[in-house]
Formats: C-alpha cells, structure tokens, sequence
C-alpha cells in the first residue's frame, strides 16, 4: 500500500475536491469582537504587523480539527480578554465528503470544548477529524530539533493523527496508566495485583503507540528522502528502548519485554517517577540526508527547511492515501527561507489538493503567489482583503 | 428559605435536573398535592427506612441479602461482576443473564485514590472459594481505561481461586452498521470473531 501510494504521489488527483475552508467566522476569540472572513481554495495569505492576530486566525482554523490547537492552549485561554461571552469559531468548509458546517467554542460554564457539525452537537472533538485534518508549522516549532523529546514526539503525532484516528486515543489511555502506576508506585503501596493491570494495559496500548509511529516514519521516508528542489531530503527514525526491541523481535514477545521491563524498574521508577521504558521517552530522530548530518546539528535555516520537507511529504502522503492533503497553517515560514526556497514551496502548496493559510509581515514575503492567491490585510483584528490581481 | 423553595433546592440536586427543571417539578407536584406529593413523598419516606445494601452483593434492595441473591431460580454457577447498581439493572432489562451478580461501587483509579480495599471486592473473593457452587466470574465492568485496569485486577486476584474468568465481548453491535463504527471497535470485532455453525 505504501508503495501505490508513493508511486501516485507525483500524479495525485486533481479529481479529487480540495479541503478547503470558504467562510471563517470568529466571535470573542483572542484579540477578536467578532470576524468573517470569505475565502476560496486557493492559498490565503494574511499580513499585516506583529499582534495585529494574523497568527489567532490560523489558530482559529486549527480549531476546526480534533486537539488543542496550533497554541495547545486551554479552552478558557482562547476567550478575548474582557468580552462578555466564551469564544466561537465557526465555517463552511469543503471537504471529502463535500460542503460541512463546523463549529467550536467554549462551553458557556466550562472548560470543555463544545463541537457542532451540520447544526448539531456532536459527542466528541474527535468528530472532527472525518472531516477536516490540519497540520502547522509555527515560529514556535524552530527550536523543535534542540528542545526536548517530547515536543518532536507530539509533532509526530499529530501527522499520525491525519491518518489513525484512534491514536489520539490510544496516547490519552495510556498517559493516564501511566500516571496511575506512578502515583502507586509513589505512595510505596506494593499491590502487585493492581500494578501488573495497569502494566498490562500500558503494554497493550504502548506497543500499539509505537507501531503506529514505526508506520509512520517508515511512510514518510518513502517520500521525504529524495528531496524536492531546495527541500534537503530527510531521514525520518523514531528511536528508543521499544523501537530496539520491536526491530529484533515479533511484537508479542516485544510485549513480554516491555512487561518485564516495567515489573523490572518499580523501584527504579518509583524514585524518578514515570518509568524507564515506553513510548514516552521515544524521540524522533531526523537526519540532513545531503550532509549526513543529525538536524539538531545542522543551521537554523536547514532546521527549518527538514521540518517543511517532512510537513510537505506528510501532505502529499495523506493525499495520495486519502485523496486530500490536510490544510497547512504556515505561520511566518516564508519570510525565513531565500528566494529559491520560497518559490519552490509555493509551487508545491498549488500543486497539493488542499488549502493553506500563510502569515507574513509584509505582502513582498508572497513574491510570485501573489496572483494566484487571497491576500489580507490584517489590522487591530480587522481583516480587509487587498486586490492583489492587478 | 421557606418549604417550596426548600423542595426546589433539593431537588436540582438531582442528577439530571438543574434549577430551572426542579423549579419546573416542584410546580408539577405542587398542583397535584394529594395525587402526586403525598404518594412520592409517603414512598421517599419508606424507602428510606427499608433500603438495605446486601451484604452479599453490593445491591440495593430492602431486604438484605437482596432478592437476586436469595433468588432459588437463579444459577448458582456463574457470578457477574459490575462495577454499579446501574449495571445491574441494565442487565437485569435484557433477561439475558440466570444467575448471581457483584457489585464493586466503583473502579479502581489511583488518581482519584480509590484502592482495592475501597471496592467490594474481598467480599467477591470469599463468594469463589473451593467450597462454593460458582464456576464462571463474568467481569461486565466498562471498557473505560479505569474499567479495564479493576478487570485485569480481578482476573489476577481470581486465578488462584480456579474458577473460569470470562469478560464481556467487544465489537459490533447488534443492528450496527459497519460504516459508522470507530476503528478501535471495528479491530476489536475482527480480533474476537468466531467460526459460524453450520
């Protein structure tokens, strides 16, 4: 499967319709009163000065998908500073399964994070994601190859998200054993009993966690280790104590291992707290194929080049596979890449089936798209749009 | 606060029920005193005085040991173990299941600090003894993370008692269709499939 969809990589459909959000509107979120924005397929790209809330439009478009957003804030944090009501935001968005209203705010006296399709309420935020998939890449993200393992972990998760639903899932069921095996395990009580079935559900969930990453990482080196014009190529791994074990071993006696493992370290784990071995102390492991080079090693500008070559493989995976790209939320990624970069993303963002959001302080950032894309102006949370065509 | 308000308070105490709805009850009862008050209020009254938790298994009755324990049509072979009165009922409604249940009060969770010796479950462990009629412990607690955790729990604590541990099955439900079903239940129904009898 992974090699048909490679192969129709580079012939991806323009049968399929585009995802594509064609009404944003926002009420009481971040620095907003209330917004509308009108946009069609093609690439949307929002300027204006720093806090002028370019960026809170691209979080509101992140809203539209399953998670926390491309800030992980909470959902109270979202509300506007002073307004009288809890956030909003709402769309038409065309999707697979053609035109779908989605809506999302906070619950009026709460925390929870209301989901609406087609008018009415539905069960969970996870509802979402049948819809819509959405990826980002932040200013935020540029330190992702020096910071610690488990922001390159949710990154890597969240690409999974686009084509395993249950993953989020499965990460949430086994964060919260997890915790409880530590909190026994931190209270000195020695119920082996109750330890070996919090262990047995961290092992059954865990190996599920990695294999899903393995899958990945494998899917996407089929198509980010050539590159793609100035995109260096990148070598994807996800490594650790797991990943060992699942590479020389068939995964029922991985499972034993990591069972064994986990009754092995409770002492251990009981003193350092969280446990030796999981899926939680992965790191993914990316590589500057040209130069052989780890990305943590490479320049500040190649870092971030590594990032949008896996980003955009990821996007031409999903649609080769699932017949549309995620929406990608570029937030001030052209203004840091040279010339050549900049023209050859924008060439590959018209070729995938899908639409994206970019952000840039001045509109000379979008040299060369400009005429083939929606520009705005973005100003004290108000957005104007500006004719870009003549 | 005087006895209306009072009736109002308490009743948007009720799961279920905010203020507006209790305010909306109240009324309901108020213009129906002698037809609905007195006659809820008289039950209220009893069931207070007579509601007894079997010591046996867990449930709420007003005789203790409770009416499925002292049930002589029951089967005596098989207990079914759930984690709330609540899930006894829903049983109960399908008719499907003869023979004796459990009930734990809840699941293990350490991070809500509920332990094994907050369970009823030592209780459980002497009803399987050598010496016991039952055969089958059927664990029907809910496929939550924390429901799934006190059935592993129990399946460990039962093995030395040598009685045959079955758990409910997960997959497709009946009328369900296919297309609608999360991937999690689907696998689930893939991985528990069995042969037809033909």
């Amino acid at each position: 499967m992974a090699l048909a969809a490679m192969q129709s990589v580079d012939m991806q459909g323009t049968m399929a319709p585009k995802l594509a959000v064609q009404k944003l509107t926002l009420s009481n979120f971040r620095n907003y009163v209330s917004a509308r924005l009108d946009v069609d397929q093609g690439p949307v790209l929002l300027t204006g000065e720093n806090g002028a809330g370019k960026t809170n439009l691209l979080e509101a478009v992140s809203m539209l998908a399953p998670g926390r957003g491309l800030r992980t804030a909470k959902t109270r944090e979202m509300d506007r500073a002073g307004g009288d009501s809890p956030w909003a935001v709402s769309a038409t968005v065309m999707s697979t399964m053609g035109e779908v209203s989605l809506g999302s705010g906070r619950e009026p006296e709460g925390e929870r994070r209301l989901v609406r399709i087609n008018g009415a309420n539905a069960r969970s935020q996870a509802a979402l994601g049948e819809y819509v998939n959405v990826v980002w890449l932040t200013p935020q993200m540029d330190g992702l190859f020096q910071e610690g393992a488990s922001a390159r972990r949710r990154f890597l998760d969240r690409l999974i998200y686009g084509f395993d639903s249950a993953h989020a899932g499965r990460l949430n069921a086994y964060d919260k054993t997890l915790r409880e095996r530590s909190r026994l395990l931190k209270e000195g009580r020695a119920d082996a009993a109750w330890l070996d079935a919090l262990e047995t559900q961290m092992v059954e969930r865990g190996i599920a966690i990695v294999a899903a990453r393995k899958t990945m990482a494998e899917r996407l080196n089929l198509v980010c280790r050539k590159a793609d014009g100035p995109f260096p190529g990148a070598g994807v791994a996800v490594t650790g104590s797991l990943e060992d074990w699942l590479g020389r071993m068939p995964a029922l006696q991985t499972e034993d291992r990591f069972k064994q493992a986990l009754q092995e370290n409770r002492r251990r784990d009981a003193e350092t707290g969280g446990a030796a071995h999981g899926p939680h102390r992965s790191d993914l492991e990316v590589t500057h194929l040209g130069k052989g080079m780890q990305a943590s090693l490479c320049s500040t500008g190649e870092q971030k080049a590594l990032l949008i070559s896996i980003v955009l493989a990821h996007a031409k995976l999903q649609a080769a596979e699932l017949g549309t790209a995620p929406i990608l939320l570029l937030d001030e990624v052209a203004a840091h890449l040279d010339a050549d970069r900049r023209a050859a993303l924008f060439e590959i963002l018209l070729g995938l089936n899908s639409q994206s959001w970019l952000t840039g302080t001045e509109p000379g950032v979008f040299e060369g798209l400009l005429d083939r894309a929606q520009l705005f102006r973005v100003a004290n949370a108000t957005i104007e749009r500006i004719d870009n065509n003549n | 606060m005087n006895e209306i308000e009072q009736v109002i308070q308490l009743l948007s105490r009720l799961p279920g029920l905010g203020p507006r709805s209790a305010r909306r009850a109240a009324l309901h009862m108020i213009q129906k005193r002698e037809g609905l008050m007195r006659p809820l209020a008289d039950a209220l009254d009893r069931a207070v005085e007579n509601i007894r938790i079997c010591a046996t298994c867990g449930n709420i009755d007003t005789h203790d040991p409770c009416s499925v324990c002292t049930d002589p049509k029951r089967d005596d072979t098989q207990i079914c173990v759930v984690e709330q009165v609540g899930d006894l009922w829903a049983l109960e409604r399908t008719g499907a299941f003869r023979g004796r249940f459990h009930i734990l009060g809840g699941v293990l969770s350490a991070l809500d600090g509920i332990g094994p010796e907050d369970l009823n479950i030592e209780s459980l462990l002497s009803r399987v003894g050598p010496d016991q009629p039952v055969k089958e412990v059927i664990l029907a607690t809910n496929l939550t993370v924390d429901g799934q955790t006190t059935a592993h729990y129990l399946t460990e604590r039962l093995a030395a008692s040598g009685v045959s541990v079955t758990r409910l099955a997960h997959g497709v439900p009946v009328g369900g269709e296919l297309d609608y079903l999360d991937d999690g239940t689907l696998s689930a129904a893939l991985k528990a499939r069995h042969a037809l009898e033909s």
